[in-house]
């Protein structure tokens, strides 16, 4: 058995490969199902109708999309420029973290208060991650380790804060932050449907990202570092200053997760604010093949499979942790329609 | 060795080679045999399919059709090891040794029994020194291998196979690395070697090393076996016709008009990185209107000196004058800047990205100037421009400009390199192994554009470690040992076998 290079894959490949995917992990769902017991058809018919049959389902989907397609962002920009950032979940918690003192110990009013909150989420983002790509670029340090274990200093830390200086006093001894005040937080789209203009600015931030890495002379630059850093440097790109700037582009976008999640749904800020918002970014990230608007599909995606996986066990009994597996499948099934659309196997 | 002048008896017969790579015929119903005593020239430009054929006989691939034969015994298909068994040793272009180890650790490593180290060392020890002897290929069998120099390394692979009882000699491109004078001894070997009853397989795109070594030429185009002459019975036109084709007139250029230095080097030094040779002290003019060739076997500093001019690298001592003026700031954007253009030793690494499209890839020295971007945005629209007028004037075979520049031949890729670097109209142009791997009828056109832009006026340092490039093209020619250049010496003033002494470092500084 050989690998052949396919040098232009065709259309049929490149479309129906993925969508192949996709249906080798309905199979698995199904096949998970009736391990658990339940009937196979049925379930996959809960999980869609709990992601997206009513009305309160799809907007929780959407809900649960938004900081994903932030952290998703976050991810694609850095890993388009071989900047492998793991560590998403510091900078949404950085993001957090700086949203709720602002919001919450300057008092100011809510037409400045949330911009301003927005703009230091980014900044403290962006800081989280320059140490580490000032790391790799002045020292060589390898940034997967630097990202990946500030995710848990960052983890510590908020726990120190909460249970410290930042603990609300009306708290009842629970480990939390004082709530944002009214006008601090982000308003609903249309009033009465519970979804936040945190995720318009998700859909926007995407569009930007996109924009950026197309039409911009610094995302030109971006790309050319990531495929072939070497060329890059020879035809005169910064490499390094590049790495630098895509690192303040991905943390701040990283930290807008954690931004939108305070001020738009929880209005406070608690040590499990994220479920892993941070490294499920990362998978929906590689789901969408790093394309900033594919990241809003594939948030999606995955945000319906949880949030109908949720559904789907109360009504059926079927364990929510087919959630994770379902996603883990869809990123291995997806990872190999990709390399066989750049490859065929031969025999011999 | 009285028994060898049965000089007709077939050692090696291929029959009917075929072998495709999806539409691509890489060898096409080859058949051919090889005599015992006897040195076959395999002759072809890159992507002939001599690789190919070579990958088939050794079991890297297997054929789709036809068979291989060894002293008579059909060669199992696909089995790397099967005619390592049955006699036939290979010199691969890039050698496989291990640097750490003696000589003779590395001919024995993979010979011994994996019980019983060091055993038997004494008797294999001798046999390597009266192999050594026999065949001309003087090496000490204690020398480490990361201290020989490329000459000896190569004498090495080939006492490895000897000493395998190897009975067909496999030599891939053996003196691209070589100076004249190690050819020489190379030759000397080969020779020796058949007057034993070995047989050579030759392979190469040198015409004249050919004829001078081999007793038949097979000539391979296209995957095609286009020409099987005794070298007696041809001449080097005839082998180059062959070879491509058509007929092939070498680019003559007229009488250079040097003008004025445009770039100075004050004796320069840049560090050793890693094991690549650094610059010590040299002293470097390019002037308007003339090709300066540099000679040198590879790795003796061409590396840093294309670094440097390219702006990736900096002077760790001396100085660097641009037009008179000492440059204090140095980078690639500084050279682009002073109107240097680059083309880069490797196409592959550093002159592309294989997965930006050519239009991409054409604009990659001026993305952030106007006409292709103005404020940070990037008209697309221009960009495509660009990228359209270099492939129309510098005839880039392609299917559009929006084709990812890795699906391009290497030549097609050396020509957008080409058209990026002159069109932005250069002063001075660095070409390093500008030719390297292209077919002829593009090493013309690259070598004729060269002319013409100095003939413009611009100031062309060409790097080449094809010594018979550098006569052809250079007004001026230099040669590179060790870090270290020689004096000028004009065109026509010195012959190969004189620059080889320059660069085997046995130059006598006041021949000049």
């Amino acid at each position: 058995m050989r690998l052949d290079p396919i040098t232009s894959p065709s259309p049929a490949r490149r479309l129906g490969l993925p969508a192949l995917a996709l249906g080798a992990t309905v199979l698995v769902a199904m096949g998970l199902a009736l391990v658990a017991g339940a009937e196979p058809l049925a379930t996959l018919g809960l999980i869609v109708k709990g992601a997206a049959g009513t009305k309160f389902a799809l907007l929780e989907t959407l809900n649960r999309a938004t900081p994903l397609i932030f952290t998703g962002l976050a991810v694609s920009v850095a890993f388009r420029a071989r900047l492998w950032n793991i560590g998403a979940e510091a900078q949404l918690y950085a993001g957090a973290l700086v949203t709720v003192v602002i919001g919450t110990q300057l008092g100011l009013p809510g037409p400045l208060a949330l911009p301003l909150m927005a703009l230091g989420a980014v900044l403290a983002g962006a800081l989280v991650l320059l140490g580490p790509v000032l790391l790799k670029t002045r020292l060589g340090v390898d940034e997967v380790v630097t990202t990946l274990l500030l995710n848990f200093i960052m983890a510590l830390f908020i726990s120190y804060l909460l249970e410290g200086p930042l603990k609300d006093p009306m708290g009842m001894g629970w480990p939390k932050s004082p709530a944002l005040p009214k006008d601090a937080r982000l308003p609903r789209i249309i009033e009465g449907l519970r979804l936040h203009w945190g995720f318009a600015l998700a859909l926007l931030s995407a569009l930007g990202v996109w924009v950026l890495q197309t039409r911009t002379t610094l995302g030109y630059e971006i790309r050319a570092t990531g495929l072939n850093a070497e060329a890059a440097r020879f035809a005169g790109i910064p490499v390094g200053r590049v790495l630098i700037k895509t690192a303040l582009i991905s943390g701040g976008l990283a930290a807008l997760a954690g931004f939108s999640e305070v001020a738009g749904l929880k209005g406070n800020l608690t040590a499990d604010l994220s479920p892993g918002f941070g490294y499920t970014g990362i998978v929906v990230a590689m789901l969408a093949l790093l394309h900033p608007l594919g990241v809003v599909v594939s948030a999606l995606f995955v945000a319906g499979i949880f949030v109908g996986a949720d559904s789907m066990s109360r009504a059926a009994g079927v364990p929510t942790y087919i959630a994770d597996i379902l996603l883990a499948t869809a990123l291995l099934f997806m990872v190999l329609a990709i390399l066989l659309t750049k490859v065929r196997v031969v025999r011999g | 060795m009285t028994e060898t002048k049965e000089a007709q008896d077939v050692v090696l017969r291929l029959s009917g080679i075929t072998k495709r790579f999806g539409v691509l015929v890489a060898n096409d119903a080859i058949s051919f045999s090889l005599a015992r005593g006897e040195v076959v020239a395999l002759l072809g430009e890159n992507g002939a399919g001599k690789t190919t054929l070579m990958n088939i006989l050794f079991g890297h691939y297997t054929a789709d059709e036809g068979t291989v034969e060894v002293f008579g015994q059909p060669l199992p298909a696909g089995l790397p090891g099967a005619a390592l068994a049955a006699g036939v040793g290979m010199v691969h272009q890039h050698f496989t040794l291990a640097g750490n180890m003696t000589v003779l650790e590395n001919i024995l490593l993979g010979t011994e029994p994996l019980w019983g180290v060091g055993r038997g060392r004494a008797a294999a020890r001798r046999r390597v020194l009266a192999l050594s002897r026999d065949f001309g290929l003087a090496v000490h069998p204690d020398a480490r291998v990361a201290t020989l120099s490329v000459g000896e390394r190569q004498r090495v692979e080939i006492l490895k196979a000897l000493y395998r009882e190897a009975r067909i000699l496999i030599l891939d491109e053996p003196t691209a690395v070589l100076t004249p004078q190690e050819s020489a001894a190379l030759f000397d070997t080969l020779r020796r070697a058949v007057a034993q009853g070995l047989s050579v397989i030759f392979i190469s795109h040198k015409l004249h090393e050919v004829m001078a070594v081999s007793s038949r030429v097979l000539v391979l185009r296209h995957g095609r076996l286009v020409g099987e002459v005794a070298t007696a019975e041809t001449d080097r036109p005839q082998l180059a016709e062959l070879m491509v084709g058509t007929e092939i007139t070498p680019p003559a250029p007229t009488e250079a008009r040097p003008g004025a230095t445009l770039l100075k080097l004050k004796t320069v030094s840049t560090p050793a990185r890693g094991n690549r040779t650094g610059l010590r002290g040299v002293d470097l003019e390019l002037r308007a209107g003339q090709i300066l060739g540099l000679a040198g076997v590879s790795g003796n500093g061409q590396g840093a000196l294309a670094d440097l001019i390219s702006g990736l690298e900096t002077p760790s001592a001396g100085s660097m004058e641009l037009a008179g003026t000492e440059i204090s700031h140095w980078s690639p954007r500084a050279a682009l800047a002073a109107r240097i253009g680059r083309i880069p030793e490797d196409r592959h690494r550093t002159g592309t990205i294989a997965d930006f499209t050519l239009t991409e890839n054409a604009v990659l020295e001026r993305y952030a100037e106007p006409p292709v971007a103005r404020r940070g945005w990037i008209d697309w629209s221009a960009a495509r421009r660009a990228a359209e007028q270099v492939i129309k004037a510098y005839d880039v075979r392609c299917p559009g400009p929006e084709t990812r520049i890795r699906l391009l031949s290497g030549g097609n890729m050396q020509k957008l390199i080409l058209g990026r670097v002159l069109e932005a109209q250069p002063m001075i142009i660095l070409a390093n192994q500008p030719v390297r791997g292209l077919d002829i009828g593009a090493v013309t056109y690259v070598q004729e554009r060269l002319i013409a832009a100095r003939d413009a006026g611009a100031a062309v340092l060409l790097i080449s470690e094809d010594l018979d490039e550098v006569l052809t093209l250079s007004d001026v020619v230099r040669v590179i040992c060790e870090g270290r250049l020689s004096p000028e010496f004009p065109r026509g003033s010195k012959t190969p076998a004189e620059l080889g002494q320059w660069m085997a470092g046995q130059g006598v500084p006041d021949a000049a």
